[in-house]
């Protein structure tokens, strides 16, 4: 495994400009504690500390800089401060719990693959509409680009207020919300994969006297499928931002959006940077799963993987 | 001997943006049953063109051309050639037996009958053994006799090739030339080849079609006299480089009209 040694220099990276930060981010908080706890600070008061930067204030209080890396209510939290609160979140909470990071995972993550199942359907039938008929070709692809240029946070709270102002609550809306990101990657994605035989590819089914249902899954569809994988891995990704997106703007009580806002309203940052995380994670497992499905599709179709 | 293909008068103008191209002018050929025809001819002369109406892939603007006395497009939907693109064209997902099967399975013929066939054109094209194979673990020349196996899965009558040998090289070349002499004498079928080589169109074929370009014309028919089991050094007698000679002085003619 030659990409061990650069992958670990990456994320060491990361971790030592992350510790790094840690310190100058905090130092004034930590000092403004630091003093009401009877230690020494320079400068001494609070209003001429401010005019001092946070490396500067460090500098001056050496002897503060270990706190700020256990800081109660950091603004930036050190790593193993957001390790240990996940770990105890996800693993020392029973999965039914309110607090258990699984739980809130697991509500984030069926709305999740509700709307991707749906958006990737609906991108399938709308990409081959697209491509066999001129008329939804010229009609509906313009507003499918137009869709992805609203922003999701304008749209979101909108579609979750007109859907609970009719009793349609919980799922389902940000499902929606979740597919109305999905499905985009996917239409322009299976436009390109169904169009990509060429001429002399369809030529020879001409030969054959074949129909156009032959056509489509005999040529068309099976040359379609690396275009699919590429595009599935955008919208589960697409998907799942869009239910945290979904979550944060209507006060929902539980799912990772939730867990970033309340963590964010009630001053517990930690809360906020493990659902944080957690989402990340998240995101990187289902993108992992698509891969691997690719790789293992790809190479029993008998199609050599890049 | 029957025709089967024949030309009349055909013309046909392509409408493009700057202006109309004529890329057949006035053709007239008769192709007999069994006959080994070359279309030879610089780029632009209408040699593919010709070969892309015979199967009904362009619509001439002129003139009529019948295959086995009925229209190109009826032709085409009784299966009535196989045709052979300049690339293989196998599709990565299938394997060489699932490519050759394509051509049978849209043509709704029983599974056994499929496997009998595959196993039969294989050896025709001397793949046996390969029929599971996927495209990318064979080399270019073995991919484009699998892309001929295709075409003559279906035992149709006429085999259409656009320059099937045109991007191999000259060794490759030599060898499925040879083989494919044999698999006609064998299969005894209407072969139309088109192709750029002046060896080539000579070495293979019962009858040479020079043609030139702007418009795209058939400036000169030869009835080669060599026999028809030809070894690959026949290419150095003197009857050859005869013939080798009068389709060179077509060629150079058809330029100097320009």
């Amino acid at each position: 495994m030659k990409s061990v040694l650069p992958v670990l220099t990456v994320i060491g990276a990361i971790l030592m400009f992350w510790l790094a930060a840690v310190v100058p981010m905090n130092m004034h908080l930590v000092a403004d504690q630091a003093q009401r706890d009877g230690l020494s600070v320079t400068p001494v008061t609070p209003i001429e500390r401010q005019d001092v930067s946070g490396v500067g204030l460090a500098l001056r209080n050496a002897h503060l800089i270990p706190l700020t890396y256990n800081f109660v209510r950091p603004r930036l939290p050190a790593p193993q401060q957001v390790a240990g609160e996940m770990y105890a979140t996800v693993f020392e909470k029973k999965i039914t719990s309110k607090r258990s990071l699984v739980y809130h995972g697991w509500v984030t993550l069926a709305p999740t693959l509700l709307g991707f199942f749906i958006g990737t359907g609906l991108g399938i039938l709308l990409a081959v509409g697209i491509v066999y008929s001129r008329v939804m070709d010229a009609s509906v692809m313009p507003w499918a680009i137009v869709s992805q240029t609203i922003p999701i946070l304008a749209l979101a709270p909108m579609v979750i207020v007109v859907l609970g102002s009719m009793g349609i609550q919980g799922l389902f809306p940000k499902s929606l919300i979740a597919a109305y990101l999905s499905f985009f990657p996917v239409v322009v994605g299976m436009v390109k994969g169904l169009r990509s035989p060429d001429a002399m590819q369809l030529d020879l089914l001409r030969t054959y006297h074949a129909s156009g249902a032959q056509g489509f899954w005999a040529l068309r569809l099976p040359a379609s499928v690396p275009y699919l994988f590429a595009s599935l891995k955008i919208g589960i990704s697409a998907s799942l931002i869009g239910t945290i997106v979904a979550e944060l703007p209507t006060g929902a009580k539980a799912g990772f959006g939730a867990r970033m806002l309340v963590g964010d309203q009630y001053g517990q940052p930690l809360v906020s940077w493990a659902a944080l995380f957690a989402a990340a994670l998240t995101a990187a497992a289902l993108v992992g799963l698509f891969s691997m499905m690719e790789r293992v599709t790809l190479r029993r179709m008998g199609m050599r993987t890049a | 001997m029957s025709v089967v293909i024949q030309a009349q008068n055909l013309d046909l103008t392509f409408q493009t943006n700057d202006g109309p191209i004529h890329a057949l002018k006035d053709v007239n050929l008769e192709i007999n049953q069994g006959d080994f025809v070359s279309f030879i001819g610089p780029s632009g002369c209408g040699k593919t063109t010709f070969l892309r109406v015979m199967a009904d892939l362009e619509q001439p603007t002129g003139g009529i051309v019948t295959v086995n006395g009925v229209s190109p497009e009826e032709a085409r939907k009784a299966r009535a050639y196989g045709y052979v693109f300049q690339a293989a064209g196998l599709y990565p997902w299938r394997t060489i037996g699932g490519n050759i099967r394509l051509p049978l399975e849209i043509m709704g013929i029983s599974k056994a009958e499929q496997a009998d066939r595959v196993r039969r054109v294989l050896e025709l094209v001397d793949l046996a053994g390969f029929e599971r194979k996927f495209p990318w673990q064979l080399s270019g020349g073995m991919q484009q006799r699998a892309s001929i196996a295709r075409a003559l899965s279906f035992d149709a009558d006429i085999l259409l090739m656009d320059e099937p040998f045109g991007a191999l090289d000259e060794i490759v070349r030599d060898h499925l030339n040879e083989q494919l002499l044999k698999l006609w004498a064998r299969t005894e079928k209407t072969i139309a080849f088109v192709t750029h080589s002046i060896p080539e169109a000579v070495y293979l074929s019962t009858k040479i079609v020079v043609m030139s370009p702007r418009p795209g014309r058939i400036t000169d028919v030869i009835e080669s006299p060599l026999p028809k089991e030809r070894p690959l050094d026949i290419r150095e007698t003197p009857e050859f480089l005869e013939i080798a000679h009068r389709v060179r002085e077509g060629l150079r003619a058809g330029h100097l009209d320009e």
